[in-house]
């Protein structure tokens, strides 16, 4: 069973964290990996850095314009992951705008990601009829989940076609914006929350965007089965370099 | 019949569709699904005729350049953009627009700007319309292009910098992307080209098409003949070549030629030649020739017309380039810039250094005596002033 579906059927709430690679040194994504594991963290996003990373806020893309001049490419990321599942066993996921992977080639893609053990992945620019009409086969036939988004202006028939399309679980952007942090969540956050709880859908969904701290977690996992956590780990990333990763991890823990 | 238009899809053969982060597709989707019903609708035409003749100035003339002619033996007819209000092609699109925005109960209008021409045209039907108007426009354009951040600002929008990336167009299209995604509801994209996720290209294509349904109509004037034998038109974008080959695309005895930037030379490493350079890929939602990468990341381009360098093309463009249906070329900076002199000591007329492009193009190319060529002279040299100055040491 892949990874992600395993994690899923467990018992708790998941953490699942997003880092750029290449950043803050070319070298960090293996040290990173294998600190976010040790400090407990379910799941990790990958970010594949792009020069123009659309849905992303000023963290993420400053985060990325580094990596890019660090020298991270799609290539390079391969060969630091080469051999990442001796050192690293939960679910990892390829979160990336679609271009560079379109220039990579996206079977090749795709067979690099079997090879190195990545479980999923997360391509925002990648429309799901698009993604139906012309990739799935090539994604299942690598054991590959691909993550969809689903947003509060998405409507309720889309979300159900969405779901449907789904494997894995489902991304829950929390609010109408781009990613980054926010202190806290308003009603309006809440009530999506609700609604799309009370949907029933067939895929847990996973909540992103504006998730930063403990009580933002708290909030965003009280009915999705889990949160992820972009910017602010980034920030975490520009202060500390990979220092300190697991006191960042329990920080965000301490209320479960 | 083969076409050269958009299909269902919205897509022009391999390229266009539509590459979007799920947080704008309800706004995409409400377009698509609007776009053709709102423009095609009697309300919207009257009014949108009514202040291209009004407001905008519209039919622009289309002129016999008599020394022009003369000196390179053929019958050259320019397509007088340059004399719209606010001094370029651009505000045919934003006119649109704005009265589609409305339509749509939109309530705040975005913009990107390179240059500051599209910025400044989308300013201006904001004024008109009393919409509040925010302009991305790159760090370094805004030092680059400080009399279009001062007209702007004068018309009352506010215009905000790019300070990610290269600072420049590109990013100042990503940014005003990402305030739609934060801006969901009440807010209009007016995109200044003919890129971007479908259906902007085939929209800002049939808005600017009113420049070759002129050509049509003032040749048959002229020439007594609809069709010339030869259109030419610059492309960054390519919105002005849209609307000047739009209604010749299916019309194969028509030859369309575009011309793209060459910057310092093609290979220079200082080029906007997107046909020649690029290869293809995604950039702003839409599938088509970009300049990138290996590893596809955009890569940054150059011309010394602030309107040209854009690192893709049009979906239409691509589509266009990879059929053959039109002849690419591309000219230099130091070409360009000989042709706006050109066109200046001949005819009076100071050209934008982006149409100087397309008038390059007459010594490239060889025509017969009797073919009669149309050249879109999409903008006037106002703004290049300083361009001109600084090269000739006026």
């Amino acid at each position: 069973m892949n990874r992600i579906s395993h994690k899923l059927q467990e018992n708790k709430k998941l953490l699942s964290i997003y880092f750029t690679a290449g950043y803050p040194q070319l070298d960090d994504t293996k040290t990173i990996l294998e600190q976010l594991e040790k400090s407990g963290v379910d799941l990790v996003e990958i970010g594949l850095p792009f020069s123009d990373p659309l849905a992303d806020g000023p963290t993420i893309q400053a985060s990325s314009t580094k990596a890019l001049k660090n020298g991270m490419t799609t290539e390079k990321l391969f060969e630091q992951l080469e051999d990442i599942r001796k050192i690293v066993s939960i679910p990892l996921i390829i979160m990336g705008y679609f271009n560079p992977m379109l220039q990579y080639g996206i079977e090749k893609f795709c067979k690099k990601c079997a090879e190195i053990g990545i479980d999923g992945l997360i391509i925002p620019d990648l429309p799901m009829e698009v993604y139906i009409e012309e990739y799935q086969v090539i994604f299942q036939q690598y054991g590959l989940q691909n993550i969809f988004l689903i947003t509060p202006q998405t409507s309720e028939k889309r979300i159900r076609q969405i779901d449907e399309a789904s494997e894995g679980f489902i991304y829950m952007v929390s609010s109408a914006s781009i990613t980054g942090a926010k202190n806290s969540f308003g009603d309006a956050q809440q009530a999506y929350f609700e609604r799309i709880d009370q949907m029933k859908l067939q895929h847990p969904q996973i909540v992103g965007f504006g998730i930063g701290n403990a009580k933002t977690f708290e909030k965003a996992t009280q009915f999705a089965k889990g949160a992820i956590i972009g910017s602010a780990f980034i920030k975490h990333l520009t202060e500390n370099g990979t220092q300190n990763i697991n006191s960042f991890v329990d920080q965000i823990r301490k209320s479960n | 019949m083969t076409t050269h238009q958009i299909n269902k899809k919205g897509y022009y053969g391999e390229y266009g569709g539509a590459y979007i982060p799920e947080m704008l597709y309800p706004n995409i989707d409400q377009l698509k699904e609007q776009y053709l019903k709102i423009i095609g609708d009697a309300s919207f035409q009257e009014e949108y005729q009514q202040l291209l003749r009004d407001y905008v100035g519209r039919p622009t003339p289309l002129y016999f350049a008599n020394r022009l002619s003369e000196k390179y033996n053929t019958k050259i007819y320019l397509k007088r953009e340059d004399l719209c209000h606010t001094g370029a092609h651009k505000v045919n699109n934003t006119v649109g627009q704005i009265l589609l925005a409305k339509r749509l109960g939109k309530k705040r209008i975005i913009a990107e700007t390179g240059a500051g021409q599209h910025g400044v045209a989308t300013a201006t039907v904001c004024a008109l319309m009393g919409m509040p108007c925010f302009v991305y426009m790159g760090e370094i354009d805004m030092k680059r292009q400080a009399p279009n951040v001062a007209r702007m600002k004068m018309l009352g929008a506010e215009v905000i910098p790019s300070t990610s990336g290269s600072k420049t167009l590109k990013d100042a299209t990503n940014d005003a992307i990402r305030d739609w995604i934060n801006n969901p509801e009440e807010t209009h994209y007016i995109i200044g080209s003919v890129v971007g996720p479908h259906p902007y290209p085939d929209m800002v294509a049939r808005l600017q098409s009113i420049i070759s349904q002129e050509i049509k109509l003032q040749l048959q004037e002229k020439e007594k003949r609809t069709q010339p034998d030869h259109i030419i038109a610059c492309v960054g974008g390519g919105s002005n070549a849209a609307g000047a080959f739009y209604h010749y695309l299916d019309e194969e005895n028509v030859n369309l030629i575009a011309v793209e930037a060459a910057g310092k030379g093609i290979h220079s490493g200082e080029s906007a030649a997107t046909s020649q350079l690029g290869n293809n890929g995604i950039i702003h939602g839409s599938k088509t020739l970009l300049m990138q990468s290996k590893d596809g990341q955009i890569t940054e381009p150059y011309s010394i017309s602030a309107g040209l360098d854009y690192p893709g093309v049009g979906p239409m463009h691509a589509h266009l380039f990879s059929s053959k249906r039109a002849e690419f070329l591309s000219v230099t900076d130091d070409q360009a810039m000989q042709a706006g002199a050109e066109l200046t000591k001949l005819e009076g007329i100071i050209p934008a250094i982006e149409s100087a492009h397309a008038l390059a193009a007459l010594k490239q190319k060889k025509f017969q005596p009797d073919d009669v060529v149309v050249i879109n002279l999409s903008g006037r040299g106002d703004k290049d002033l300083e361009t001109y100055m600084k090269y000739f040491d006026l």
